[in-house]
């Protein structure tokens, strides 16, 4: 449907535009010029992301074998690995799924179906929610150190505050693709439900939200890999620490893998460096693979109502 | 009467034919409320509350400290002062040299993200076919989705030693903010060609047929129509680009550098408000120290300057709207 607009507009811009002449060449040269720097631009985002995957392969090909899963961080390169830091990263982002899904998701089922749009509450309640989501990352990190200082958490390197950080990091984005989910579900698919006798919540709860359930996950798929990520708000929480031991719990201390990416870099010796591309590009396949599951989830669920 | 909790809103997908407050609406349009029904309304309104809670939580988190570090360091000596030395015998607390920074930062990386992703928007939107479309989104997304601690190594790993010092022969250290900007820019660009892009495919197809006959080619449609009427989503996005690149951390904490000095020249190390704060947390600095407060000083005013940045888009947004 659409390919056929564009020939149509196409061939009509064609036979309209060609007016013969000196301009008309110099305006075709134009043209061509700035189509060439349409593709450049597109090139340079598509070149950059090629190559800073064969750079990564090709700097940490070398250590990537067993010994990044089973060992432990080490001041001498041969002996080092990443082991806690998946732990930690696993711990960490199961902690920020338990914690922000089921409060996104709620937050945002009453903002879409059952909120007064034209209480002045809800509405402060959108644009604050628009306005957290646009706020620096580290900015939560320094939330939750100081939720955990006001709390008189001596410890501050905990996995539940670090999921603390990143569920409230994330929580704007979940609120705002659930939405967005829930909003795509015909009305007539709810008034279907009210006829037959049901009241709103279970209208909600056995109609709506199953049929919203693709796009919360392709959401909060997306949303989850960007906290599996990011790095800034943990870096206050301690997360930059030889952790000796396996994380295996909720008080327990904790380094994730970008935290660890991140030590590492800032070591002078090569090896280190190569221990960084290594640990970098499991955590690319890791979030290659979420990012796949959720466009996935998208392309195969979703209808069209 | 009925209360308001229990009259379907106005405008939600739940609302009855009904006028609010007539007795039939709820007979008609839904069952009986059953047992514990309200319980669950009432955990779901405290859940989109919580944003309120969050706000003013971040609020606070931020000014008790760093009204503290007001008491002990005058306002005008932090805002103005040209030399930060936090941890030195003779400390002094001038945040400009990290201003300094993050302002270099911003910059490159705009250069970068706008022209490049405006681009790479305008060819999806306007010049792309459906199938070659399909294709390159997805992969802005992957580039999108690279975590940024990545991004910074590959920065010093590849682009200050293979681009800035091999191809471009520039006299740069390890790190400086040139490299730093140029390799966030490039993590900007899906932002702002995704945002722009959206902005753009919503421009109705009749302005660009109106355009065409008038014998406009399809470049001159691109930057005096479509842009034109994309102006406002155009803004929107560069903007959400600018508070990204005014807040992002792993990038210049790895490449920018650590010496907090006045950036005057970009193939200069600085440390940025966020690099700073990054660093300045490894240390283990007591609760309520004055180490500790600086770093909440700097996170307010980081704070205080992506609101800024908020609000300028907001009203940029509202005055340039035009709805089709």
């Amino acid at each position: 449907m659409t390919s056929t607009v564009a020939a149509a507009r196409k061939g009509a811009s064609r036979t309209l535009t060609s007016t013969g002449g000196v301009r008309s060449m110099w305006g075709k040269l134009r043209s061509l010029g700035f189509l060439v720097f349409l593709w450049i631009s597109l090139l340079v985002a598509l070149i950059t992301l090629v190559v800073l995957i064969l750079d990564t392969i090709r700097t940490g090909a070398t250590r990537l074998d067993t010994r990044l899963f089973t060992e432990y961080p080490s001041s001498r390169p041969a002996e080092a690995g990443a082991r806690p830091a998946i732990i930690g990263s696993a711990w960490v982002i199961g902690a920020t799924a338990a914690l922000a899904i089921p409060l996104g998701v709620a937050a945002a089922v009453h903002l879409e179906e059952f909120a007064n749009r034209h209480s002045k509450v809800n509405r402060y309640v959108e644009v604050l929610v628009q306005n957290l989501a646009a706020i620096p990352s580290i900015i939560y990190g320094m939330l939750a150190l100081s939720t955990l200082a006001l709390m008189g958490v001596s410890n501050k390197n905990i996995v539940i505050g670090g999921a603390l950080a990143l569920a409230l990091l994330i929580l704007p984005v979940i609120i705002i693709s659930t939405r967005e989910a829930l909003r795509a579900v015909p009305r007539e698919m709810r008034q279907g439900s009210l006829a037959l006798g049901a009241t709103d919540v279970q209208t909600v709860w056995r109609t709506t939200l199953p049929a919203a359930i693709p796009g919360i996950a392709t959401g909060t798929i997306l949303a989850l890999s960007r906290a599996l990520g990011e790095a800034a708000p943990l870096l206050l929480l301690g997360g930059l620490v030889f952790i000796s031991f396996d994380p295996n719990g909720l008080l327990s201390g904790f380094t994730t893998m970008p935290i660890q990416i991140f030590g590492w870099t800032g070591n002078p010796q090569a090896e280190f460096h190569e221990l960084a591309a290594a640990a970098s590009i499991v955590l690319l396949v890791i979030l290659l693979a979420m990012n796949g599951l959720a466009i996935a989830i998208r392309n195969r669920y979703q209808r069209r109502w | 009467m009925m209360t308001d909790t229990r009259t379907p809103a106005a405008g939600s997908p739940l609302r009855s034919s009904l006028p609010p407050g007539d007795p039939r609406a709820r007979s008609i349009t839904r069952g009986k409320p059953h047992h514990g029904e309200r319980v669950v309304k009432v955990a779901l309104r405290l859940s989109a509350w919580l944003s309120i809670v969050i706000t003013l939580g971040i609020a606070i988190s931020l000014l008790v400290p760093a009204l503290e570090f007001f008491a002990e360091v005058p306002v005008t000596e932090f805002l103005f002062g040209t030399r930060w030395a936090p941890t030195f015998a003779d400390a002094t607390f001038g945040v400009l040299p990290l201003v300094t920074a993050t302002a270099w930062t911003t910059l490159i990386a705009l250069a970068v993200a706008v022209p490049f992703g405006l681009g790479a928007a305008i060819y999806l939107a306007e010049y792309a076919r459906p199938r070659v479309r399909k294709i390159i989104k997805p992969v802005l997304e992957v580039l999108a989705g690279i975590p940024t601690v990545v991004f910074g190594f590959f920065a010093i790993n590849f682009v200050t030693p293979n681009v800035l010092q091999s191809l471009l022969g520039l006299n740069v250290s390890t790190f400086s903010v040139l490299a730093a900007g140029m390799v966030m820019g490039v993590m900007i660009i899906p932002t702002i060609a995704s945002l722009s892009e959206d902005a753009m495919t919503a421009v109705p197809q009749a302005m660009r047929q109106g355009s065409a006959a008038l014998a406009a080619n399809r470049m001159q449609t691109s930057l005096r129509v479509v842009f034109p009427a994309a102006l406002s989503g155009i803004i929107a996005a560069i903007v959400l680009g600018i508070s990204r690149a005014i807040g992002e951390t792993m990038i210049v904490a790895i490449a920018a550098g650590s010496r907090a000095q006045m950036v005057t020249d970009p193939t200069m190390e600085g440390s940025t408000m966020t690099g700073f704060i990054a660093r300045a947390a490894l240390g283990d600095s007591r609760v309520g120290s004055l180490e500790y407060n600086t770093l909440f000083a700097v996170g307010l005013l980081l704070f205080v300057l992506t609101m800024i940045v908020n609000m300028i888009s907001v009203q940029i947004v509202r005055r340039f709207r035009q709805e089709y």
